[in-house]
């Protein structure tokens, strides 16, 4: 999803014109959009006066970004090392059945995303994932196949609505 | 009586995904409920107030979650769900609920938090707070006498403030242990205004939570000892850094700002002093090497976090060249303490020459996992068997993982180590910003290794040879070792490679990355040889010897 341009510029506007920001910036950006569209990147270069080249460097070095386009619901399953040694792989596995797409990619709905972070900091509840600003953990098979049929419910749902 | 009696519901990460925000509505409508009906529970006749509700930060017990506890009666309830609230709120100031309070090691039910097993040998001070207000509310701060010590703090000289820190012999709690009041010294002794001060609170460590859990909990107290530190040092702007991650500490930490202003404690005048500070939140971009003091510094100028060499110390030319104090979230929040109490209150807690206490993510293959806090010097053995509950199903203890990733994995034999700065570096590991994971029999260490190798490889900035090199070796050596493959001449590669990691990176994370690999090979050795010679994993996590 591209901004458009009165969006984009009352976005940008938001700070000022100096390279400090372009963090921030690039966050707001990919809150709205969901990715670091390449557009939105020159503009935001343009208008915080960093060269292209050092926003394309932040733009690739922070995990946080993406330059592709994602699912509308971001699936963030935790792989910090409490997580790790109880199984996340398996959550990540049964995530991937589910959804029919690997780690990174999208369903075919583009509704999900898969992807991994380092640690979300419920370790206490591992193996533990996050979709949007929601926590789930103590992840079986049966509560993760039960949080997707949720959403999809819910999206069907918005749909007829 | 007419104490206010308050049911505290922990609306921390972990009990949210718990469930907890749903008891919280269920409490406040069954509360409603027994106001209409004319009895809020057996105990309207002696509290004179009607019983309140709060959100509040972490109670630590978050295994056990969602929490809830009732003050001032002191009585604990666990995984508490929306179907209890009517019992609860119809026993207040008559029996507990006894279905829901801990059952100790000896199945006895206990109401308090000092019969609880997980809480009676711990001493709360950086987390004092946390679990027991309201974070969004000032005055829930103020009314537990948060910002008493900045007050104090205005009435004394730097000098004054200073010494204290010095005296307390609090060590930053970010990982490397360097002493707050001389690197507040350092940088109060420069002229070249303005200074600034930095909060880390970009905990990237895979399996920590504890600062996390301070910013969502207690977050006047954060900013209090921030704002300590910049009259100390002679600091006009001061940068939270957080991690985006942290939806609700963000949340919390810039209301926590926009209220100290609008109060007049923060701004352009500090409680009505000459000094100003302005504080502003940076949102991390998910990068752990910006845990790194010069990478956070580069973070926040807007570039790339990539670390720097040190041959000038931040505190002399940081943030846009100028003098910059950075701490972890922990060390501020003990502040106002050493401040209130004078910093040699403060160092009789602790050992030697680590003073004080250190909270803890206590976490993994453990009964009671959750967030503690015990004084410096505490042993292992203690905090994984007497707080932690030891490993549930029977299983024999392997490891406990301490550090994050620069740190190392201990084996039994080093259980009644006490923990502090010093010592846990003698043996391999370091203390890091406070994670603990205790790994059982079915947790392979070579794997364990090779993860967080994996982690570290990711996270690399890339600049320097010995680590970016060194950690894309390990990784696949550790890895053709995990799929039964390894050699026994790739034991003494990876050593090689370990020793010159460590003797040649250019930042702290490159000189550490390497300790994961070293303390498994020195102290589970076995393992690795098992899966070298016998193509086997002993704790049966890795597939060996599986066709492709």
């Amino acid at each position: 999803m591209i901004l458009a341009q009165e969006k984009l510029t009352e976005l940008l506007q938001a700070y000022p014109p100096e390279r400090q920001h372009t963090l921030a910036v690039f966050q707001d950006i990919q809150k709205e959009c969901g990715y670091l569209p390449k557009e939105h990147i020159v503009a935001a270069a343009d208008y915080l006066k960093v060269p292209l080249s050092q926003a394309y460097a932040m733009a690739t070095f922070y995990h946080t970004f993406s330059l592709t386009p994602r699912g509308k619901h971001v699936i963030k399953v935790c792989d910090g090392t409490a997580c790790h040694i109880k199984d996340s792989k398996g959550v990540l596995q049964s995530l991937e059945r589910l959804l029919g797409v690997g780690l990174g990619g999208t369903d075919a709905d583009g509704l999900f995303t898969i992807e991994t972070v380092a640690c979300l900091g419920c370790c206490a509840l591992a193996p533990a994932m996050q979709i949007g600003e929601e926590y789930y953990g103590n992840l079986t098979d049966e509560i993760i196949a039960e949080v997707i049929a949720d959403y999809r419910r819910r999206e069907a749902g918005e749909v007829v609505a | 009586m007419s104490a206010k009696r308050t049911i505290l519901v922990c609306c921390d990460t972990g009990c949210i995904a718990s469930g907890s925000k749903a008891v919280v509505t269920a409490l406040k409508e069954q509360l409603a409920l027994a106001a209409a009906a004319g009895v809020a529970g057996a105990a309207a006749t002696d509290a004179t107030v009607e019983p309140l509700v709060k959100q509040t930060g972490c109670h630590g017990f978050c295994g056990y979650g969602p929490v809830v506890k009732v003050m001032p009666d002191d009585i604990s309830y666990y995984r508490v769900k929306p179907k209890d609230a009517a019992a609860i709120i119809e026993s207040l100031g008559g029996e507990p609920v006894e279905r829901l309070l801990y059952r100790d090691d000896a199945g006895q039910r206990v109401t308090g938090r000092e019969e609880n097993p997980f809480y009676s040998s711990q001493k709360k001070l950086a987390l004092r707070n946390v679990g027991e207000l309201d974070p969004e509310l000032l005055d829930d701060a103020l009314s537990r006498g948060v910002y008493e010590s900045l007050k104090k703090a205005l009435t004394m000289t730097p000098e004054e403030i200073i010494s204290q820190v010095e005296r307390s012999g609090i060590r930053g709690r970010g990982g490397a242990g360097f002493p707050a009041g001389r690197k507040w010294r350092i940088a109060a002794g420069y002229n070249n205004n303005p200074k600034y001060v930095i909060l880390n609170g970009d905990e990237g460590d895979p399996g920590a939570f504890m600062d996390r859990s301070m910013l969502e909990g207690d977050p006047h107290s954060v900013l209090e000892g921030v704002a300590i530190c910049a009259v100390a040092v002679g600091a006009t702007d001061a940068y939270l850094y957080i991690r985006d991650e942290y939806t609700t500490a963000l949340r919390t930490m810039k209301q926590a700002i926009l209220d100290a202003e609008a109060a007049g404690i923060l701004g352009d005048s500090v409680l009505g002093s000459d000094k100003q500070l302005r504080v502003q939140v940076v949102r991390g971009g998910g990068a752990f090497v910006c845990g790194e003091s010069s990478a956070m510094i580069a973070s926040i100028e807007g570039a790339v976090g990539e670390p720097r060499a040190k041959y000038i110390r931040s505190t002399q030319e940081g943030l846009w060249g100028q003098p910059t104090v950075l701490n972890n979230v922990e060390t501020f929040i003990n502040i106002p303490l050493i401040i209130a109490n004078g910093g040699d209150w403060y160092a009789q807690t602790g050992t030697d020459k680590s003073k004080g206490t250190k909270v803890f993510a206590l976490v993994g293959k453990i009964k009671r996992s959750g967030l503690i806090e015990v004084p410096m010097g505490t042993t292992l053995r203690e905090i994984i068997f007497d707080i932690g509950g030891g490993i549930p199903g029977n299983r024999r203890f392997k490891a406990i993982q301490t550090g994050g990733p620069s740190g190392g994995c201990l084996p039994d034999s080093l259980l009644d180590v006490p923990v502090d700065f010093d010592t846990l570096l003698e043996y391999g590991s370091m203390m890091g910003s406070g994670g603990m994971i205790v790994m059982d029999e079915r947790t392979c260490m070579v794997e364990t290794a090779r993860y967080y190798v994996e982690f570290l490889a990711r996270e690399c900035c890339g600049k320097c040879v010995p680590c970016r090199e060194g950690l894309r070796w390990l990784l696949d050596i550790l890895t053709r070792i995990c799929e039964g493959e390894g050699e026994f001449a790739d034991l003494e590669i990876l050593e090689g490679i370990c020793e010159t990691m460590t003797l040649a990176s250019r930042c702290a994370l490159g000189k550490t990355a390497a300790n994961p690999v070293i303390t498994t090979l020195r102290y589970f050795h076995d393992e690795y040889e098992e899966h070298i010679t016998h193509k086997r994993c002993p704790a049966g996590v890795c597939r060996m010897g599986v066709a492709p």
